[in-house]
Parts: structure tokens; C-alpha cells; sequence
């Protein structure tokens, strides 16, 4: 119970931030399993029985309405809530034994962006590098704003940053330490046409570097073409599942339809 | 309800209908008059109190690292006859100290210690109310520093007592007074007991109802 | 390592108020409103009671401590940066020990300016005994500060936090109030009563020792969900 023996702090391949799995520092696996996942606030179904498997070099999208336990669907996977029933698993693991070797395999893009606005964006990505026990969080940082395409605002406040260049900021600040689990949590709020893109590339390259990578997003139009799998959330439920989406769009509002005449239905029945 | 609980509760009620009588024929302390019989409701209610705190502490820990709801039920409830001794004895003690030192308040260290548990007490019972989501586990983790503080407080309490130099001479509490006082705790802790059981029994009907609700399919 | 996080920390919480210097000035100036306030109320015929110097330095302490608090954690709401701090791989006794020493460093700032006005204000000799007078500070300080960061960080995600926080700090913090007026009550005597002085001081250095303890402890649990 001792706060100072949970098996953190192991050092990190200084060259490339990447951690030194001869030290078996982090968690490895390559499969996040979500089985029969509930989590209630008091009273408040958040999310009732969610079951999805999302795979490594993919991406899998929860898609939904604005309250449907997209948010926090990725904070129990994140570990930062307990589900209230149900089981997540990381590869073979549980959340509750590895806490701080599954967190630094984990990287989060939170909806409120996780950034210092006081603090220029350098110094905010070699904070967050010391945190994940980067050793040259420097040079991790300097290549995490060339990858942002800040390298010459990076001693800029992030205060003055647009909301577009705080999101990344804030997603290479989640990438920083090369995490094998990427939870993104509507990444596309306040990016143009060209930063969509380059958020699209670089989603890509993640997935071609056999990340696992969960998507929450109620904008389907960006989201096209860009799932290997889709979850559509509605109201903490899991309405449907598709593999190789096309045509998010026509299948959301189909789907959608098809909710609310099950719940009208059961409704009337009582 | 356990099969234990009418039995106890009528023993309960016919004890509390005796304790005046035997409280009444109880050897009339000569100085103190008949003021002094208020200590066979005033030192129950301190025990209880003192005992609903540990209570809490105990469960409160015990939530805090196990996770365990019942220990959460338990302690919140216990709380709330911290609360409900606490004001007993915080209004049965100045009673007596009007009559004993001539003042209302008086700033001893036993009565001093009591009030600042109390606040604590009370501390936890706003956390639980006001706290939105989550309070639990804080609530636990108030209810832990409480208890810890409780030595601090009361040898801080006595050295800024007895070091200052205007404390007036406080006649000591005497501590025996024969079967009357044993009679009377055990009422006290008869009461103590049955409440605990039913408000615990109330948050587990509640818990009850919540999963029931949650367990409805929309 | 747990070294490393808690400078990180340190450093990063240092940076930021040193850039808007917003609690280190709104502290600072509610100390000194605190001073007034009290002076206010009690100096009488240009006189302030006896010991009444001890009481509002450490009723200043106290105010201004709980504000600190308050504004240190609403600055790590705003982006849900102490979520982040929570998930990165860090051990997370050493993100409370990180917050506590930049509380601790605040506070010790906002002191130096409070002591000397206080003793200017209400003709206190709290100078007298400069050693003396740094040791209860700071064994005062970081016993308040112990209890507040855990609480102020565990109120982060609770309604009426604001609220809420000096109504759980203050009755926990009692005996670091108690010791700390009466050690410096005890500076501003003719003689120097050394022997009272320990006592004071054995107290607050106990209550430092087990609250420090007890809240890297209780870290953990109480942040988690």
C-alpha cells in the first residue's frame, strides 16, 4: 500500500524516447479489449454494457451524439475511472495491477487540451517528457514541435497560440513518449482544412507504427475515410458496430433512426 | 431488519424509561447540587461520541484503500451520530459548566477537543451533502485526518490551557458515580447500536433502489 | 527518479507564477487587508492587546494560505492539467510533494513581507528572535500546507470547492494554529522561555512528520476515482 513501491520510474531510451523494453518498463501489448463495460454515476447510466475490441495499426472510432459516454468511455480506458461492472484489458493485462507501466503506454488527447497556457509550448512539452521519464526531454520536445509545425513559435506562450495550434501542441504532447495505446478525444475541434490533413498523415503514420489508436468525434464528415472500425454510442449504449466504414454519415443517421425507434418502442411498452 | 433489532430497541426504550428513576435515587452530590446528575446524559453522550468518531475513522480507512461500500455505508452513518452525540455533549457540558466554573464556555480542554471534532463531524457531513460526485472518497479521507488529528488537538488544547496564565482553576470531573452512570452508558450504547443499524439499513435500501433502477433495461 | 518528478514539478509551478505573478501578488495583498482588518478591530487607544501581534500574523498566514491553495489547484483545473499530471507513468506522492513545496515556497514569501509589517503595525519585537521565529514559520507553514494541498487537490473535482476547502482545513489545522500563536506569543515576551519554545515547536515538527506521511499516503486512493 506503500505510495513509493508501484513500479514506475524505470528509465527511457534517451535517443528517441522511446522506453527500453529490456527493462520491461511499460506495458506492452497490441489489442485493447473492452468486455461488457458499465459505469454508472449514482443514479446516471454513463455507459451501459460497451463491448469492442480495437486492434493494433488501427484506428477505431466512438462516434455519437455529444453525451453519449464517448468522454467517458476513453477515461475508463484511459484508467483514470474504474468501470462500475465489466472488465478492460490491455493485451493479457488489467488496469488495477499495472497502473503506472499500462499509464506510460497510454498517450490521452483530452478535450481540454492538458497544456500550461502560462508556459511557452516547449517548456510544456519538456515537462510532459520528464513526466513519461523521458531522459532528453530536450531533443524530444524540439522534435515534437517540428512535427506540430511550431518549431518557430515553440518559445511562444501557448496563451497565444490559436485553438488549432494548441491542438498540436496538445497532440504531440500526447504522442510525446511514443505511447502503444492513443486515446483521442475530438481531435479535429478548431483545426483547418490543412491542419485536418496533417492531423489525418499523422494519424496514419501512428497506424503504420501499429498503434492502437480510439477516436471519439461527433464530426463524422472528418472522420470519413479514416476508421478501420466504428462504434456508434448513443445515450451510454453501443448501438452499433462496423468494420471498414464507408459512408459514415448515411449509416450514423441510419443507425441513429433505428435507436430511437427501438427506445419509442420501448417506451410504449412500458 | 436482523432478528435482533425489535428485542434490543424494546430493551432500549424500557431502559430509558428506568434511568430517570435510578438517576434520581442516585447519592446526591452535596456541592454540585442537582446539577450534577445532568453527567449521567453528559458522559454517555461523550463515550458515544467518541466511539461514532472511531467508528468512522476505522470504516473511513478501510473504504479508502478495500473500496468496500459497506464500510463507506457505515461510516457515513456513523458520522451522522457524531453529529447527533456531539450536540449532547456540547450542550449538556456548558450546562453543567454554568453551574460549576460561572460561565457558559469555558475554554477546557476536553470541551475545546470535543467542539473541534464536532466541526470535523460536521466538515464531513457538508463534504458528503455538497460535494457532488466522488465526496465518498474524500469524505473517507477527511474522516481519516480527523481522527489522526484528534491527539494534536487535545495536547494543543491543554499546553495553550494550562500554560496560559489566567486558566482558573478547574475542579476536576469526578469519575465515579456507582451503578446509575453504568446503567446509563449501556442505554447510551443500546441507542448508539440501533441507530447505527437503521441508518446503515436506510443507505443500503437506498444502494438497493439505485442498482435496481440502474438494473432496468431503459 | 521520485526526486526528479517532484523538482519537475516545482519548477513547472514556479515558472508559471513567475511569468503572471497573480497569487504571489493577490496572496500578498490579502495578508496585508487581513492585517488591516484585524487591526481595525482590535488596536484600542493605539494599543494592540498583548500577544494580539502573534494572532494576526498566523490569522493572515492562515487566509492567505487558504487562498493560494485554492487559486494553485483552479490553475490546474482549467486545461485538466492535474489530469494529466495523473496520467503520466509519475509517482503521484511525488506530484503532491512537488505542489507542497511550491505552496510551502509561496507562503514563506508572502511571510517575509507580513512579519516585518506586522511587527512595524503593532510595535511587536517580533524580530527579536530571527532563528527562532523562521523555525515555528516554517514548521507552521509546511503543517498547514501539508493538509491543504491534499485537500485542495482531492476538491478539485468536487462541487462548492471553494467553499468547501476552508471548511475542512480549518478544524484539521487547529493544533498548527494553536502552536504557531503561542511560539511566537512566546517571542514576544522580556524573557525568553526556551523550554516552552521546544515544546511548541516538538508539536508542530509531529504534526508536520505524521501529516506529510499520512497525505503521500492517502494520495493515491483519494485521486483515483
Amino acid at each position: 500500500m506503500s505510495p513509493f513501491d508501484s513500479p514506475q520510474d524505470k528509465p527511457f531510451d534517451a535517443a528517441r524516447g522511446k522506453p527500453s523494453t529490456a527493462l520491461g518498463a511499460r506495458a506492452d501489448f497490441d489489442q485493447l479489449t473492452v468486455d461488457d463495460v458499465s459505469r454508472h454515476f449514482g443514479r446516471r447510466r454513463a455507459l451501459s454494457h460497451i463491448s469492442f475490441r480495437a486492434d493494433g495499426g488501427a484506428i477505431l472510432g466512438l462516434l455519437g451524439p455529444n453525451g453519449a459516454g464517448k468522454s467517458t468511455m476513453l477515461a475508463l480506458v484511459a484508467t483514470l475511472l474504474r468501470p462500475t461492472s465489466g472488465r478492460i484489458r490491455y493485451g493479457e493485462r488489467d488496469a488495477g495491477a499495472h497502473g503506472a507501466a499500462l499509464r506510460a503506454a497510454i498517450g490521452v488527447l483530452g478535450h481540454d487540451l492538458f497544456l500550461y497556457p502560462e508556459l511557452s509550448a516547449r517548456e510544456n512539452l519538456e515537462f510532459f517528457a520528464g513526466l513519461y521519464g523521458i531522459s532528453d526531454g530536450r531533443t524530444a520536445a524540439a522534435r515534437a514541435l517540428e512535427t506540430a509545425g511550431l518549431a518557430d513559435r515553440g518559445d511562444d506562450p501557448v496563451s497565444s497560440f490559436s485553438r488549432g495550434m494548441r491542438q498540436r501542441v496538445a497532440l504531440e504532447r500526447a504522442l510525446i513518449h511514443q505511447p502503444r495505446l492513443v486515446l483521442l478525444d475530438e481531435p479535429f475541434t478548431g483545426l483547418d482544412d490543412a491542419s485536418t490533413a496533417a492531423l489525418g498523415l499523422r494519424l496514419n503514420g501512428l497506424r503504420a507504427g501499429a498503434a492502437i489508436i480510439v477516436l471519439a468525434t461527433h464530426d463524422l464528415d472528418l472522420a470519413e475515410g479514416l476508421l478501420d472500425r466504428a462504434v456508434f454510442l448513443r445515450d451510454g449504449r453501443m448501438i452499433h458496430t462496423a468494420d471498414r466504414p464507408g459512408a459514415l454519415r448515411a449509416m450514423y443517421r441510419d443507425v441513429m433512426t433505428r435507436a430511437n425507434v427501438a427506445s419509442g418502442f420501448s417506451r410504449t411498452d412500458g | 431488519m436482523p432478528s435482533w433489532f425489535t428485542p434490543l430497541a424494546a430493551l432500549c426504550a424500557l431502559m430509558f424509561a428506568t434511568a430517570p428513576i435510578l438517576i434520581a435515587q442516585a447519592p446526591y452530590e452535596s456541592t454540585m447540587g442537582l446539577v450534577q446528575k445532568i453527567f449521567y446524559v453528559h458522559l454517555p453522550s461523550a463515550w458515544m461520541f467518541l466511539l461514532a468518531a472511531i467508528t468512522c475513522g476505522i470504516a473511513s480507512l478501510r473504504y479508502l484503500f478495500r473500496g468496500d461500500p459497506r464500510q463507506d455505508r457505515l461510516a457515513w452513518a456513523a458520522a451522522e451520530l457524531a453529529v447527533l452525540f456531539g450536540v449532547l455533549t456540547l450542550v449538556t457540558g456548558p450546562l453543567w459548566a454554568r453551574k460549576a466554573w460561572g460561565v457558559w464556555w469555558q475554554w477546557d480542554v476536553r470541551l475545546t477537543s470535543s467542539l473541534m471534532g464536532w466541526m470535523v463531524a460536521v466538515a464531513y457531513l457538508l463534504l458528503r451533502r455538497y460535494g457532488g460526485p466522488g465526496s465518498d472518497k474524500l469524505a473517507a479521507g477527511l474522516a481519516l485526518f480527523g481522527i489522526v488529528n484528534v491527539p494534536f488537538v487535545y495536547i494543543s488544547v491543554n499546553y495553550w490551557r494550562t500554560i496560559h496564565p489566567t486558566t482558573n482553576v478547574v475542579p476536576t470531573l469526578p469519575t465515579s458515580f456507582g451503578v446509575p452512570l453504568w446503567f446509563s452508558a449501556v442505554t447510551f450504547l443500546l441507542l448508539f447500536v440501533l441507530l447505527l443499524r437503521m441508518r446503515v439499513r436506510l443507505e443500503e435500501q437506498r444502494a438497493r433502489v439505485d442498482a435496481l433502477y440502474l438494473s432496468m433495461d431503459s | 527518479m521520485f526526486a526528479h518528478i517532484v523538482w519537475l514539478v516545482l519548477r513547472k509551478d514556479f515558472t508559471v507564477e513567475v511569468r503572471s505573478l497573480e497569487i504571489a501578488y493577490t496572496t500578498l495583498f490579502f495578508a496585508i487587508s487581513c492585517v488591516l482588518v484585524f487591526a481595525f478591530a482590535l488596536v484600542q487607544e493605539g494599543r494592540a492587546p498583548v500577544g494580539g501581534a502573534a494572532g494576526i500574523l498566523w490569522i493572515a498566514v492562515a487566509f492567505a494560505g487558504t487562498l493560494a491553495l485554492g487559486r494553485t489547484f483552479e490553475r490546474e483545473r482549467q486545461a485538466e492539467t492535474l489530469r494529466a499530471l495523473l496520467l503520466a507513468p509519475a509517482a503521484r506522492p511525488a506530484v503532491y510533494l512537488g505542489k507542497l513545496l511550491g505552496i510551502v515556497a509561496l507562503l514563506t514569501a508572502a511571510e517575509i513581507v507580513l512579519v516585518p509589517l506586522v511587527a512595524l503595525l503593532f510595535q511587536a519585537s517580533l524580530l527579536a528572535h530571527p532563528v527562532w521565529l523562521a523555525l515555528i514559520l516554517l514548521t507552521g507553514t509546511v503543517g498547514f500546507a501539508a493538509v491543504g494541498t491534499l485537500f485542495a487537490a482531492m476538491l478539485i473535482r468536487a462541487r462548492s470547492r471553494d467553499v468547501l476547502l476552508p471548511v475542512l482545513l480549518y478544524p484539521i489545522t487547529v493544533p498548527v494554529i494553536i502552536a504557531g500563536v503561542r511560539a511566537t506569543g512566546v517571542l514576544l515576551e522580556p524573557e525568553l522561555d526556551v523550554g516552552l519554545l521546544q515544546v511548541w515547536l516538538a508539536l508542530l515538527v509531529c504534526f508536520d512528520v505524521v501529516f506529510v506521511t499520512l497525505a503521500l499516503w492517502t494520495f493515491e486512493p483519494l485521486m483515483t476515482e
